[in-house]
């Protein structure tokens, strides 16, 4: 790749025009409520299932960014989008109302960050003007896919995360935004042998330091680099193995390090290790980071979401998780 | 009385602290931690010792779903007293059918009314 | 980095673990608890029905208990209570009945046929396999030590 081993340095800075989030009732009563765009009062959003109600969420995720930067899906020329659901069911729905062209994205919970990788590319390319890329995850669709029906009586193990319910979308251009996207690393799969699917934070950690210590080498950057290091769903106990693995590496990055699963639940809201979900990443890029980016407290942060690719299947016949983190890094222009 | 109602606590409440601990030692599933529970009901029954806890606990170990499992062990052993070989094959779902058509007609019932919710 | 072997040991060693006295004791009370409404029951109906033996009552004391689990999930009761109990809700015949009525309705989007009586036994499923399997297994050497003796 022309920034080194993985890693895609874009030569014409693809804008980060605007970005919308909207997530369920749940999200909307942890910390970070006040930057989030929309809030549900009821995550079914009054729809038959949940499946419908998160396609909607997608949707207006989609129609928000775009309405947020004064345009309309005429001038959009590609929706990359994914979710977590078996073919992707939601996000092609929802481009099947937007009559926008799509391009469909999966990696698990890191499929936002792919998701601005392609939107990227396509940009620097100059291929396209303007992508619109979109994740969404929904609680109780993901849970009766990956787990149990919602009123089993189970306890929730230790390890276990607790899945978004959101939506989030960056609009992408060519030009008209102080915000770019600068470079992105894209990740190999890792396994390092985790088989519990109520401990993904620990199979995806692996993923994680693989593809910041790449994109470290690759770029020749310190840690201190980036004001933050933002992963996306690896929650309490990841983010500790993370850091760890890191640290034997010789690579500092507790101090700037954050987790967007760890910040979107409050302690108190029983989620034992925080947030997950493809659109965990999404919704809090969206709103918390992008609103600091914009307010200038952050100049250049680095978000890497992570994800696990496991499938019910797959955990039954006993297979390990493996992993993948993408990295893609943002920058703010200065202006003189 | 209250007797009997302290020993179904205690003994009920011991089944289930089992079944925790092998929660949280196994990370076991519920449904592996009932069908666990039924095959030692069953065990229990077929050796002869499941009465012997009934007499003492009552409740406290029917009501978990080893209670289950030994009226399926039963009703087989009565089953063939009563049928022959035959008797293997239908007397356990014969005695436990009061249990299964309910669990069944009862599942039916409440998912035509109440929609599964999502929780916060 | 770390070796796949290192990591594994250190996610052994450092993994949170769940509150062992907490969740024991949580167990240990709900679970004699709904014992003791089944005990409560089954008195009840043996005043109620004088003369009634031992496995009539099992089986209304069985069915009664079914239908309050069935209800507590259908009002989205039994799961929460689950979450704090976890075996204690899950060993009773209720937790049986919350298997079974749970993918019921979970599945009640996917329409009748396909949805809620295909997916009923999704959980419950091995329950009754083993249970009945092992029933006849138990029935059948009942017979043959009988025939040998």
């Amino acid at each position: 790749m022309n920034g080194g081993e993985q890693t895609i340095l874009f030569e014409n800075k693809p804008r980060v025009l605007s970005g919308y989030s909207i997530v369920g009732p749940k999200e909307a009563m942890g910390p970070l409520d006040p930057y989030f765009h929309k809030r549900l009062r009821k995550d079914d959003f009054g729809q038959k299932s949940y499946e419908k109600a998160e396609c909607k969420l997608h949707m207006s995720a989609i129609s928000g960014a775009i309405i947020a930067a004064g345009l309309t899906p005429k001038d959009i020329d590609v929706n990359i989008g994914g979710d977590l659901l078996n073919q992707i069911i939601t996000s092609s729905f929802s481009a099947r109302e937007l009559d926008i062209a799509f391009v469909g994205m999966y990696s698990a919970c890191s499929t936002f960050a792919q998701a601005l990788i392609v939107g990227a590319t396509l940009i620097d390319g100059g291929y396209v003007c303007r992508a619109a890329c979109s994740t969404s995850s929904h609680f109780s669709t993901a849970e009766r896919q990956y787990r149990y029906p919602l009123e089993l009586g189970t306890q929730m193990t230790p390890t276990s995360q607790w899945t978004v319910t959101g939506a989030g979308c960056t609009l992408l251009g060519k030009e008209g935004s102080n915000i770019f996207v600068e470079s992105a690393t894209v990740g190999k799969v890792v396994d390092f042998g985790i088989s519990d699917a109520n401990n993904m934070g620990a199979a995806m950690a692996p993923a994680a330091a693989k593809t910041v210590e790449q994109h470290l080498k690759d770029t020749g950057r310190e840690v201190d680099y980036y004001d933050y290091i933002v992963t996306g769903d690896l929650g309490i106990y990841g983010s500790r193995l993370f850091l760890e693995l890191l640290e034997s590496e010789g690579i500092h990055a507790a101090k700037n390090h954050k987790d967007c699963g760890e910040m979107i639940y409050d302690k108190r809201q029983r989620c034992p290790q925080g947030g997950s979900g493809a659109g965990c990443s999404s919704v809090v890029f969206n709103s918390y980071f992008l609103h600091h980016m914009r307010a200038g407290g952050i100049k250049r942060m680095l978000l890497v979401p992570t994800g696990a690719l496991l499938s019910k299947l797959s955990s039954l016949q006993g297979e390990t998780i493996p992993g993948i983190a993408n990295a893609v890094s943002f920058a703010v222009e200065e202006t003189c | 009385m209250l007797g009997v109602y302290l020993r179904v606590f205690f003994v009920g409440g011991i089944v289930c602290l089992i079944g925790q601990l092998l929660i949280n030692l196994t990370k076991m599933t519920s449904a592996k931690i009932l069908v666990t529970f039924l095959l030692l009901g069953v065990v229990l029954e077929a050796v002869g010792i499941f009465d012997t806890i009934r007499e003492f606990a009552q409740a406290g170990i029917t009501v978990p779903i080893t209670g289950f499992g030994s009226t399926l062990a039963k009703g087989a052993i009565e089953g063939v007293k009563e049928d022959g070989i035959v008797g293997a094959l239908t007397g356990g779902m014969k005695s436990a059918a009061a249990g299964l058509s309910a669990a069944i007609f009862f599942g039916f019932l409440v998912s035509l009314i109440f929609k599964a919710r999502t929780k916060v | 980095m770390l070796s796949k072997t290192e990591y594994l040991l250190l996610d052994k060693k450092i993994a949170p673990k769940s509150k062992e006295g907490r969740t024991l004791l949580l167990a240990f009370l709900v679970g004699g608890l709904i014992c003791t409404v089944g005990q409560g029951v089954s008195d009840l109906f043996k005043l109620a029905v004088p003369g009634a033996d031992q496995k009539l009552l099992g089986e209304i004391t069985s069915s009664v208990m079914i239908f309050l689990g069935a209800a507590l999930t259908g009002f989205g009761l039994y799961d929460r209570i689950g979450k704090y109990a976890g075996a204690g809700s899950i060993v009773p015949i209720t937790g049986f009945a919350n298997s079974v009525v749970s993918p019921a309705m979970e599945y009640r989007s996917e329409g009748m046929i396909f949805g809620v009586m295909c997916k009923m036994f999704v959980v419950a499923g091995p329950i009754i396999v083993s249970g009945v399997s092992s029933s006849i297994v138990v029935g059948l050497i009942y017979w043959l030590v009988g025939v040998l003796k």
